[in-house]
């Protein structure tokens, strides 16, 4: 089943997110990138996984805006917020049920929180 | 002839209309298309019933008539040839509405859509408007004024959750064995607050209002029928059935609200009382209890003795069987409508309300279910 009913897919970004507290816990914990490899192994072999990344700090976001014919840059992120995107995931299911099942096995779920965002498709 | 039709419309709409919704549902995958064109079916019985008659299968008829609609539609609309087909490939001769389908062991299509109405993914408030509408049949201006918000206001809540059912793919159907239990428990809680909202209606309020109890017990009997392996389902029923039974000796003529114990037990209604019993006890029987359970037990202690006096908790076996594996249970999480329900948040869920159900004859079940504005986080079944 899928959204229409009728078969196929959907797919979401997984935004991984998290305040300090939770990533000094997932540096702390020595086994976490190695089950985040497992996790992609895993979510690869099922043909689920599109693609996964993980995000450097956002102290080192560049936001761009452009407002008439200026370019805009600002040093940082484009919300000054506790909680951050620490990574993605680019997952297709067959639906809802399937990605709530995917996302509650990534490792990061148990520190961080990761939001189930529907692809707007076209 | 006139009032004749009138009454087996309404009879119908009534009885049919979650059925068809969710048949069209099934084959479409739109839930706008569903309702609109199951709302043309029963206008058109109401146009063509007083010329031609009341047919012999009035769901029946209801359920072919919305279908050819939606064939229409969309052949019109020229949009979705892969839908249309779809369509025409599941109108097979055997009529959904039949009943030989559900007990041939065909899922019912009501069931899916109390699934995907009461999934956890879904706020609780919208949980229970959804299943008004498209379970119960109740308009957007009916389920706003039984909850005490503008029509504007509900009818935002109806769009976003179907909303979201369709952008994020929640899926229709029943869910596999490993959720079932965790599901299961948040269409109970949907079933249990929209209870306890009639239940707390005063004899005076609003007649919506006051008939959340009876749409509560109508879905809670198919539910229970259609998931005949869940117990719990089976203890809601019970539970609601007990405590309707008490609903005429409730209050007095002045309206105010009678306590249990000052109750006059004559007005009390046996036959309910008597299935709420034989329920009880046929879902104990299967050795699984939980917090509904539980409460149907405590309620049933009541319901059954003869004086106020005469209610001993302690000493009642099913009482005691089912809330001493049902404590173990709930541990001090007690929380019985559901992981993912109203109750977690609150703290004061069927479970952990207790007696409630045996109070003072006021007022709602537990003292305040409430429906709260967000879903708590659900412990689901995952991690």
């Amino acid at each position: 089943m899928c959204r229409d009913g009728l078969g196929g897919t959907v797919r979401y970004m997984l935004l991984i997110c998290g305040d300090d507290e939770a990533h000094k816990a997932m540096e702390a914990d020595g086994s976490f990138l190695a089950s985040c490899h497992a996790w992609a192994d895993e979510m690869q072999q099922r043909r689920v996984l599109v693609t996964i990344g993980g995000l450097q700090s956002p102290s080192d976001a560049t936001t761009v805006r452009i407002r008439g014919d200026q370019v805009l840059l600002t040093d940082g992120p484009f919300a000054d917020t506790k909680e951050v995107i620490g990574g993605f995931g680019l997952v297709e299911c067959a639906d809802l049920d399937e990605a709530l099942e995917v996302t509650s096995k990534h490792p990061a779920a148990k520190y961080g929180t990761i939001e189930i965002r529907p692809l707007l498709e076209t | 002839m006139i009032a004749e039709v009138d009454a087996a419309v309404t009879r119908a709409f009534r009885e049919e209309w979650g059925q068809i919704v969710a048949t069209l549902i099934g084959l479409t995958g739109d839930w706008d298309l569903a309702e609109e064109c199951a709302q043309d079916a029963f206008a058109q019985a109401l146009q063509r019933w007083p010329r031609d008659g009341i047919p012999r299968r009035p769901g029946a008829w209801l359920t072919t008539t919305a279908r050819n609609r939606v064939t229409d539609r969309l052949r019109r609309e020229a949009v979705g040839v892969a839908k249309l087909r779809e369509t025409a490939m599941l109108s097979a001769p055997d009529e959904p509405g039949d009943d030989a389908a559900a007990v041939s062991g065909i899922p019912d299509d009501r069931l899916r859509l109390m699934f995907t109405c009461c999934h956890p993914a879904l706020a609780f408030e919208l949980r229970v408007a959804l299943t008004l509408r498209t379970l119960a049949g109740l308009t957007t201006a009916e389920i706003a004024r039984a909850f005490l918000v503008s029509e504007d206001t509900m009818s935002k809540r109806l769009v976003r959750a179907k909303r979201k059912i369709r952008n994020a793919g929640i899926p229709f159907r029943i869910p596999p064995a490993h959720l079932l239990a965790e599901r299961t428990a948040s269409v109970l809680g949907v079933l249990y607050l929209l209870f306890n909202e009639g239940y707390a209606a005063s004899a005076g309020a609003d007649l919506v209002r006051q008939n959340l109890t009876a749409e509560a017990i109508r879905l809670a009997r198919i539910l229970a029928q259609l998931l005949p392996d869940e117990p719990e389902a089976g203890g809601l029923l019970a539970l609601l059935l007990l405590h309707d039974a008490r609903r005429a000796a409730r209050s007095n003529a002045a309206g105010e609200l009678v306590p249990l114990e000052d109750q006059d037990r004559s007005r009390w209604d046996a036959s309910e009382i008597k299935e709420g019993v034989q329920l009880l006890e046929a879902a104990l029987r299967r050795g699984r209890p939980g917090p509904y359970q539980v409460q149907a037990a405590i309620a049933a202690c009541h319901s059954t003795a003869p004086e106020a006096a005469d209610t001993d908790l302690g000493s009642d076996r099913r009482a005691l069987r089912a809330a001493v594996t049902a404590g173990a249970l709930c541990g001090g999480e007690a929380e019985p409508g559901g992981r993912g329900g109203h109750a977690r948040r609150t703290g004061r869920g069927p479970g952990a309300g207790g007696a409630t159900g045996g109070g003072r004859g006021a007022g709602r079940l537990s003292p305040a279910a409430g429906h709260p504005r967000r879903s708590a986080p659900s412990s689901g079944p995952y991690g």
